[in-house]
């Protein structure tokens, strides 16, 4: 049977988030020996199906019904829920990004079956699939199972390469949605986003984060130079988040961003168990604190002892040299 | 209003846990247990809820005889009773914690379920929306501001890039995010007075409950360990390195 992967799209695009997932979704196919179709949801979900028709799915299937033109996990979770149902999927994924998070514990509750979060890998085991899962901030990977006939889970999209184009061509078709949009108890209302002109965290290559040690916004400013020396996204420690220094969404950490770009700065961040959790399959991680005993330099592959207030300066200037040249 | 708020029981976050040699579990000896933090968060935003306009505050927690502590503890935030729902040393992942919690909802029929958005220990983020799926009722996760009007709810949702705004009818099933509110402190004599509140001990049975686990943890082992890495004199030698030996600039 058939896996499904649920594809995630916002004012009109889909997130770069479901290109990791699609890898995820074909890997798992491979290991049960079967297909994987692709479901888009939402405003603009009929022209987003052409962008995913040529990654490796059997099926691409869109719809932009009423109940559903507009993200709520109520009206996904029921279309998705009525589409695993007609189909006979047997596991449905999708990113754990908030939107996955949000939709894919409430489809499982709706379909009766056993989940997973954020899942990084799968084995076949004795008892089929086994999932391979970070728990306790990263400090544990768990093996588990699924006993239901359908299994549910996100994927952590660091954990897969995003999926590249080339690799066939599926069938696009309407998908049947039949949620009664009168019927639904929830209501989008709107977005508030944060408009930036920065890569996006968890897209980065180069991330470069703001900790406590930055002090003040003349600090951020300091940390948003660097990055964009570099070309790189901004990130901070809840710490800086807290202070109302940097919006919440750049949070990395346990319960903020998970990221695992080729670099990560962190510049004033002590390296506290839930921040570690969130930068520590970084390749190469860098950490600048004045105190040679923080935590975060038993994680950093390159640690600088020195106030940041002297260093990140310095760096800025190195790195704008290098880059003219 | 009545409010339910799920409250879990988790080692303390800022330890960093040890596997238990068999890869069956974490050692728990030594290790303090605390009230989930984002479940203080939903206390928090629960029992402000109640201040402000009337009704009660009840917590329920699902474990053993040793969740009373945790209890005692987010009563001392204000709630006003709790349910202990002891499972007899079995063990539940998120769906039969769901199942657990959905029964104690048909009991009390609150107007209002706030939960933490996750578990610190396991990392789930589960239980409120199979909650509310279970129940047939609409749910707002990761809330950064919560406004109640006439039988609704206007939710403000931590999401990628920034905020959704989201209304759903109540009773309604929201879980709380760090930036809802600043929880309060326990003061002594809300510590003292936390000691005389109702606890109410029941089994799932006694709830009607058929709590199911649909999924099992095989077993954990430590992730790889990261190469030991090195200090470097000067900003000159750090990039020396990142360009020469890292190769990431
Ligand atoms: C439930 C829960 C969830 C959490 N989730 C997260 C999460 O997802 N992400 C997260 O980051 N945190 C999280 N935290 C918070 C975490 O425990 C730490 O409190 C936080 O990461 C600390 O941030 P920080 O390192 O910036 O600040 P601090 O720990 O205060 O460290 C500041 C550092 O800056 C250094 N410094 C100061 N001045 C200078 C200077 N001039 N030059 C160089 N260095 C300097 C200091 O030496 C110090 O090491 C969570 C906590 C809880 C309870
Ligand atoms: C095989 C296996 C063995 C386990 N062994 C143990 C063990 O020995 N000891 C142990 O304590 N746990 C154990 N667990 C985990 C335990 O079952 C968790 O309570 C369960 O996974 C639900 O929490 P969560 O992290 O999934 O919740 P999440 O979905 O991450 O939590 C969201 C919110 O749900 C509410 N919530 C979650 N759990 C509870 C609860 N128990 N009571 C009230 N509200 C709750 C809280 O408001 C929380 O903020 C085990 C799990 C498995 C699968």
């Amino acid at each position: 049977m058939a896996i499904l992967l649920i594809a995630e799209m916002r004012e009109g695009e889909v997130r770069h988030a479901t290109f990791p997932a699609v890898t995820a979704a074909k890997q798992l196919a491979e290991l049960l020996g079967t297909e994987f179709d692709i479901l888009l949801l939402g405003k603009g979900a009929q022209a987003g199906a052409e962008r995913l028709k040529d990654l490796g799915a059997a099926n691409v299937l869109w719809s932009e019904a009423e109940a559903v033109a507009e993200y709520t996990a109520e009206a996904h979770a029921q279309a998705a829920a009525d589409l695993v149902n007609e189909k006979g999927y047997t596991a449905v994924l999708a990113a754990a990004t908030t939107t996955g998070k949000d939709l894919m514990p409430r489809l499982a509750g709706l379909l009766d079956a056993g989940m997973v979060s954020d899942a990084i890998g799968f084995e076949k085991g004795d008892e089929g699939i086994v999932y391979l899962r970070p728990m306790y901030a990263g400090n544990a990977i768990a093996r588990v199972v699924i006993d239901t006939p359908i299994h549910c889970l996100t994927v952590r999209e660091t954990a897969f390469d995003a999926a590249t184009p080339g690799a066939g061509s599926a069938a696009v078709a309407e998908a049947p949605v039949n949620v009664d949009a009168g019927g639904l108890k929830a209501k989008f209302v709107e977005y508030q986003l944060t408009k930036s002109e920065r890569p996006e965290l968890t897209e980065a290559k180069v991330v470069v984060s703001a900790g406590r040690g930055v002090k003040d916004a003349e600090g951020v400013k300091l940390i948003e130079q660097l990055a964009d020396a570099l070309g790189a996204a901004l990130g901070a420690s809840r710490a800086v988040v807290d202070e109302g220094l940097l919006p919440n969404d750049l949070q990395v950490g346990q319960t903020g961003k998970i990221v695992a770009p080729d670099l990560y700065i962190a510049c004033g961040i002590s390296g506290a168990i839930q921040h570690v959790a969130g930068m520590k399959d970084a390749k190469v991680i860098v950490a600048i604190n004045k105190d040679e005993e923080a935590p975060i330099f038993e994680v950093a592959d390159y640690g600088l002892v020195d106030d940041l207030f002297k260093a990140v300066p310095k760096l800025i200037e190195k790195v704008q040299a290098a880059r003219a040249s | 209003m009545k409010i339910m708020v799920p409250v879990r029981r988790v080692p303390n976050p800022d330890v960093k846990v040890r596997l238990k040699k068999d890869g069956t579990g974490i050692e728990t000896e030594g290790v303090n247990f605390l009230v989930n933090p984002f479940d203080e968060y939903a206390i928090e935003e629960a029992v402000r809820i109640t201040e402000k306009s009337g009704g009660e505050v009840f917590l329920v927690s699902i474990g053993g005889p040793e969740n009373e502590e945790t209890l005692r503890a987010g009563l001392a935030l204000g709630a006003h009773r709790a349910y202990l729902v002891d499972l007899g040393g079995e063990c539940y992942e998120s769906s039969g914690i769901a199942d657990i919690l959905a029964a104690v909802f048909k009991q009390e029929n609150p107007d209002l379920v706030i939960l933490g958005k996750q578990s610190v220990d396991t990392d789930n983020n589960q239980a409120a929306q199979m909650l509310a799926a279970k129940l047939g009722l609409a749910q707002a996760c990761f809330a950064y501001k919560v406004e109640l009007q006439d039988g609704k709810a206007v939710v403000q949702r931590e999401i990628d890039g920034g905020l959704e705004v989201k209304e759903v009818e109540l009773p309604a099933v929201i879980t709380a995010d760090l930036r809802l509110n600043q929880p309060r402190y326990a003061s002594l004599p809300a510590i003292m007075k936390a000691k005389k509140k109702e606890v109410k001990k029941v089994t799932p049975a006694d709830l009607g409950a058929e709590p199911k686990n649909r999924a099992r943890v095989l077993g954990l082992s430590e992730p790889p360990p990261r190469k030991a890495g090195q200090k470097v004199a000067s900003v000159d030698e750090l990039v020396d390195k990142l360009v020469n030996e890292a190769k990431v600039l």
